[in-house]
């Protein structure tokens, strides 16, 4: 047990514990003695001249019930942890109970989850009770970051549109989930060259969406811009087996605009999203990557 | 109130004279003792009759209640698995808690007005403990026979003609005792299912546990224990004496008629003989539940019962003297000889009107509150992580959840509509999505046009989240400048009732 420094503090507890039910037995007896009383029902003491102290005796059974709650204390200091400490011979503790009542939570919910793992995730994402599910453990697990309706916010991606930054097929999605995601951007802009080259690629990479910027600077970025169409693409529609975003859509996660753009390609930056193997089973993840997929791929035509 | 202690060594009241403890002897006592068993005479009269009628109309309520139908369920039913509490058409969440606690309230000013004016009423006509004490001494009589055949029976040796008497007693005092466990479950529990499952035994745990228990406390209680509790557990008795006056209205003995006491044949002159009405027949005393003189005065222990009242009017009649030797009176009225409607006038002294007064307001404001109460609760919780963000248009957004709680029992469709800044509007739902029932979060045709105005349906006595984006246009966001401003949600249900307001605020980003 942690809580005490060293053993001698556990032997203090159990003492001072089992000296206290002695106490009260003993008060128990004292109190429940027979004793010489004056006839008239006082027990002979005055004070303050005419006040006395009368004998109304007390219930018999009301000592008993004291007497019972001394022997529940030894009865139950025996099963259950009290004695500095000892553990109690029915070895409970509150983290074995939790431990206990999510197992059978999971037991009770084993089932569903299995009768929702048999079935393709596109399939999953039209059934409401599945999404019920997949809502709740979203609220709870997710929505921190990607908020509650999952359109994310700035450097939190949003979910539910067509752009994906490392695949929107179920497979990958689970993967993102299960394993998270590590996306890096390297400060890259020594290779680029000069800062005027750093603006001229960023103005080049605004022209890919058809943002606002300069033309003759974009077509001056034009070249630096096979820095980084290593990762980005020759054309900058990203690739998501790398996590590099595509350039060419109007989805800014980390903000829009040239000092944006300048912003990154100087400094770089990492964005994580955590593994959440650790925190969920397969067939969670399996209905939550229903969840998620569901979200930008809407119903069409009928459940 | 008589001072003077009644027959030597019956009880002792504890005031008494201090000549009389002068050169007391000594004795060995104890601290505890053992209680001595009452066995309290049946009486009947007036008074014993209310009492019964006390007796018939809670139990008929308490035990008939649960199985009242009402819009095809159970008329009162405390769903506690479900968090649902159903009483009659109203249906309650735990977030009405606050009634539990105006009811509360009320009956400790019922408490206070009740005694004030005439004493232990609530004890002696409709406390529980008296009201099963009643019915198992009514059993116990039935069965075992009077008072004085039953501390014969006790008294004697255990012959087959006891042990059937007090093996059918005590069959009889548990049956009573398990249907009222089983008809408590029964608030809680759909009764009628309750039932079924009572001819297989197939209770969950927590049923057996609270049948029997319920149960055998009530077997215990009104079997056993008795007086006891009044005496030495029940909190209410002792702190009703603090509503107590010498204008209030108590069972009290008449003294200055009564005595000097003592036998006499019918016709004897009583002021020749120096005799008060008082013939000293006991009956008061073997009539009292809790085993006291009530010639004694008042008491600590007497519940008000009026037992003796009705006992001691039986003698009177049949001794020709006028009724009320022990009668409801208050102590000023037979200090001062005061009549009947003198004692009555002083009932309308500053205590019981404001008692009376507050009683009245907090009733009023019970009522209107439950006449008013919306069936309709809204919580709004925003987006904590994601502040507000930019969307098409250079519109600003701002995501909250909604939890709404149907309090009534039919499928209710509801309009959440945003004010607070000019242009804001409301969107409900992720978007066309399959997700949870997210169907039905499109909005109604009639709002369509309105975009303040989205459209939500919720099942009967359910709640539920809704997830609502709210957005702001560029000038209007500009011209309100950076930080949270308040707006409020308004949750209209469909059929055009009273709209429930909510206040949240909206983060426009610098």
């Amino acid at each position: 047990m942690s809580d005490f420094i060293n053993n001698g503090w556990s032997v203090y507890v159990a003492v001072v514990t089992v000296a206290s039910l002695l106490f009260c037995l003993l008060l128990l007896i004292i109190a429940a003695r027979r004793r010489v009383m004056a006839t008239d029902n006082t027990t002979g003491h005055v004070w303050d001249e005419d006040l006395r102290e009368l004998n109304n005796p007390l219930p018999r059974w009301w000592m008993w019930l004291f007497v019972i709650t001394v022997a529940f204390a030894a009865i139950y200091l025996a099963f259950y942890p009290g004695l500095g400490s000892r553990q109690g011979s029915l070895g409970w503790s509150s983290v074995g109970q939790h431990t206990e009542e999510q197992a059978k939570a999971r037991a009770t919910a084993a089932p569903v989850f299995a009768a929702f793992a048999a079935m393709p995730v596109h399939q999953l994402a039209r059934n409401p009770k599945a999404m019920a599910i997949g809502e709740r453990l979203f609220a709870n697990n997710c929505a921190t970051c990607h908020g509650s309706d999952a359109r994310g916010g700035k450097s939190f991606p949003n979910l539910t549109d067509k752009d994906w930054l490392w695949g929107g097929t179920p497979e990958r999605i689970k993967e993102t989930i299960a394993n998270g995601r590590n996306g890096m951007m390297p400060p890259i802009a020594a290779a680029v060259g000069s800062a005027q080259d750093v603006r001229n690629v960023a103005n080049y990479v605004l022209s890919l969406s058809g943002s606002p910027h300069d033309g003759i600077a974009a077509s001056q970025g034009k070249a630096k811009f096979a820095v980084c169409a290593g990762c980005h693409g020759a054309e900058g529609k990203g690739n998501p087996a790398l996590g590099a975003p595509n350039l060419a859509d109007n989805v800014w996660l980390h903000g829009w605009g040239e000092d944006a753009v300048i912003a990154m390609v100087t400094k770089g930056r990492t964005n994580v999203m955590p593994a959440h193997a650790a925190r969920f089973t397969p067939e969670e993840i399996h209905v939550l990557a229903a969840y998620v997929w569901g979200l930008s791929n809407p119903i069409t035509a009928g459940p | 109130m008589s001072t003077k202690p009644s027959r030597a060594g019956a009880r002792v009241i504890p005031i008494q004279p201090l000549a009389q403890s002068a050169g007391a002897e000594a004795r060995t006592v104890s601290l505890y003792e053992k209680q001595k068993k009452i066995y309290p005479r049946s009486v009947h009269g007036w008074f014993a009759r209310w009492r019964w009628a006390m007796v018939w109309a809670t139990q008929i309520l308490f035990y008939g209640l649960p199985w009242l139908p009402w819009n095809g369920r159970q008329a009162v039913l405390f769903d506690l698995t479900a968090r649902r509490f159903y009483i009659f058409d109203l249906v309650l969440y735990p977030q009405d808690f606050i009634y539990l606690t105006g009811l509360l309230i009320l009956s400790a000013y019922a408490l206070f007005f009740f005694t004030a004016v005439a004493g232990r009423l609530w004890c002696g006509y409709a406390c529980p403990q008296t009201v099963y004490t009643e019915i198992f001494l009514w059993v116990e009589k039935r069965i075992e026979g009077d008072r004085g055949v039953r501390m014969k029976l006790d008294a004697g040796p255990w012959d087959a003609n006891k042990i059937w008497r007090k093996t059918a007693k005590h069959a009889a005092w548990l049956a009573i005792g398990l249907w009222t466990g089983f008809t408590f479950v029964g608030y809680f529990t759909p009764i009628q299912e309750l039932w079924q499952s009572s001819f297989t035994l197939s209770f969950g745990p927590w049923e057996w546990f609270w049948v029997n228990f319920y149960g055998l406390t009530t077997y215990g209680n009104a079997g056993f224990l008795r007086e006891q509790v009044c005496k030495y557990m029940c909190p209410y008795a002792r702190f009703q004496s603090a509503m107590f006056d010498r204008d209030t209205m108590i069972v009290s003995y008449d003294a200055a008629r009564g005595d000097p006491r003592g036998t006499r044949a019918r016709n004897t002159d009583l002021a020749q003989a120096k005799l008060g009405h008082c013939i000293d027949c006991g009956l008061c005393v073997q009539v009292c539940p809790v085993g006291i003189d009530i010639r004694d005065g008042l008491q600590y222990e007497c519940i008000a019962c009026t037992a003796c009242i009705d006992a001691c009017d039986g003698v009177m009649d049949k001794m020709k003297y006028p009724r009320g030797l022990i009668r409801y009176a208050t102590q000023n009225g037979l200090t001062q000889k005061l009549n009947r409607s003198q004692m009555l006038r002083r009932t309308l002294r500053p205590r019981v009107l404001i008692y009376g007064a507050v009683l009245l307001s907090i009733a009023a404001a019970f009522v209107g509150s439950l006449t008013l109460r919306q069936p309709l609760k809204v919580d709004v919780v925003r987006d904590r992580s994601t502040l507000s963000r930019l969307v098409e248009r250079g519109h600003i957004e701002n995501v909250y959840r909604l939890q709404l709680m149907n309090a009534t029992e039919r499928t209710q469709h509801y309009r959440i509509a945003v004010r607070g800044l000019p242009g804001i509007s409301v969107k409900s739902g992720l978007h066309d999505t399959p997700a949870g029932s997210g169907a039905h979060d499109r909005r109604a045709a009639s709002d369509a046009d309105d975009p303040r105005v989205a459209g939500i349906e919720v099942p009967p006595a359910q709640a539920r989240w809704v997830t609502v984006q709210v957005h702001v246009p560029p000038e209007a966001a500009q011209a309100a400048g950076p930080g949270a401003h308040p707006i409020r949600f308004q949750v209209t249900p469909q059929g055009g009732s009273t709209p429930v307001v909510e206040k949240s605020t909206f983060v426009v980003p610098r």
